[in-house]
């Protein structure tokens, strides 16, 4: 019975959070329905942050809750619902070719496992502290450079985004004005 | 019994390979272009996942972190720019399915 010595919560977290991960990806996956893949992602990328967690990350895993389960999972969300034939589950969530799919998703999958059992990798258990400190410092020191050009590209995208949809909320109030007896005008 | 219960680097890069596999099937076979934004957030994560397994089992330097941090960032914003396309191509065909909307103009 040596395994029982071994058996912590440290494990049975993990399986957890794996199995609601790895649950959740699948769901996200084969879902038919696409407003159900978007709630699934939800729950995979929690359980991604709660591996982050247990990895010792508490920053990164704090970034993950805030800007992909906040940001990124309303905005998924937005578009769902803002794009049309979302109540009609045959064509909002279609599957192609599920056939050729699957069987490269496998050898894909058992070619990675494998490489995984070959590899060794020389693994040297880090003392978990606080990691702000220390990210903060990398971060404005060693990558400085990235971590400017992250600030502008974040610049160029909320321009960029702007961009984009405003023209086409322009062409439609200016197809809107063009023949008045249109049933609405939005916006 | 000992590898299955001890959680080491091994496991997090299997989760971790089982959620890359599970974006690209779908990204391959979906249709609508929502759904294929998911699937590629779901790759994204994967491999930050990755980062931070190794950075936490093979060094300890933070790096690892930094990187991640750096995904996370490039992830929101090519969520937000490819969502703003995704609305334009529904304003212009009413439809976001990839096989319909082939055309570049109306």
């Amino acid at each position: 019975m040596n395994w029982i010595n071994s058996f912590s919560a440290t494990t049975l977290i993990f399986y957890l959070l794996a199995a609601i991960s790895v649950g959740c990806a699948l769901s996200v996956a084969f879902s038919t329905n696409i407003l159900h893949s978007a709630f699934a992602l939800l729950g995979a990328l929690s359980g991604v942050a709660g591996l982050y967690f247990l990895l010792g990350a508490d920053f990164v895993a704090v970034v993950q809750l805030l800007v992909y389960v906040g940001g990124i999972m309303v905005l998924i969300l937005f578009a769902v619902l803002l794009t049309r034939e979302i109540s009609d589950i045959k064509i909002s969530n279609v599957s192609v070719s599920l056939l050729a799919g699957l069987p490269t998703a496998f050898i894909l999958l058992a070619l990675i496992l494998q490489i995984l059992r070959k590899s060794h990798f020389p693994t040297t258990i880090a003392v978990s502290t606080t990691t702000v400190h220390r990210l903060g410092d990398a971060l404005l020191r060693e990558y400085l450079l990235p971590f400017e050009i992250a600030s502008v590209v974040l610049l160029i995208v909320l321009v960029g985004a702007m961009v984009i949809s405003r023209r086409a909320v322009k062409e439609e109030i200016g197809a809107d004005q063009q023949n008045p007896e249109g049933q609405e005008v939005r916006r | 019994m000992n590898q299955i219960f001890t959680i080491g680097l091994n496991h997090y890069l299997v989760v971790a390979a089982i959620l890359f596999v599970a974006g690209l099937l779908t990204v391959a076979t979906r249709r609508n272009a929502v759904a294929i934004l998911m699937g590629v957030e779901l790759i994204l994560n994967s491999a930050s996942l990755n980062f931070i397994a190794f950075s936490k089992f093979v060094q300890g330097q933070i790096a690892g972190q930094a990187f991640s941090l750096f995904i996370i960032l490039l992830a929101a914003a090519e969520a937000c720019i490819a969502l703003a396309i995704v609305l334009a191509i529904f304003r212009n065909f009413k439809n976001v399915d990839t096989y319909k909307t082939t055309l570049l103009r109306e």
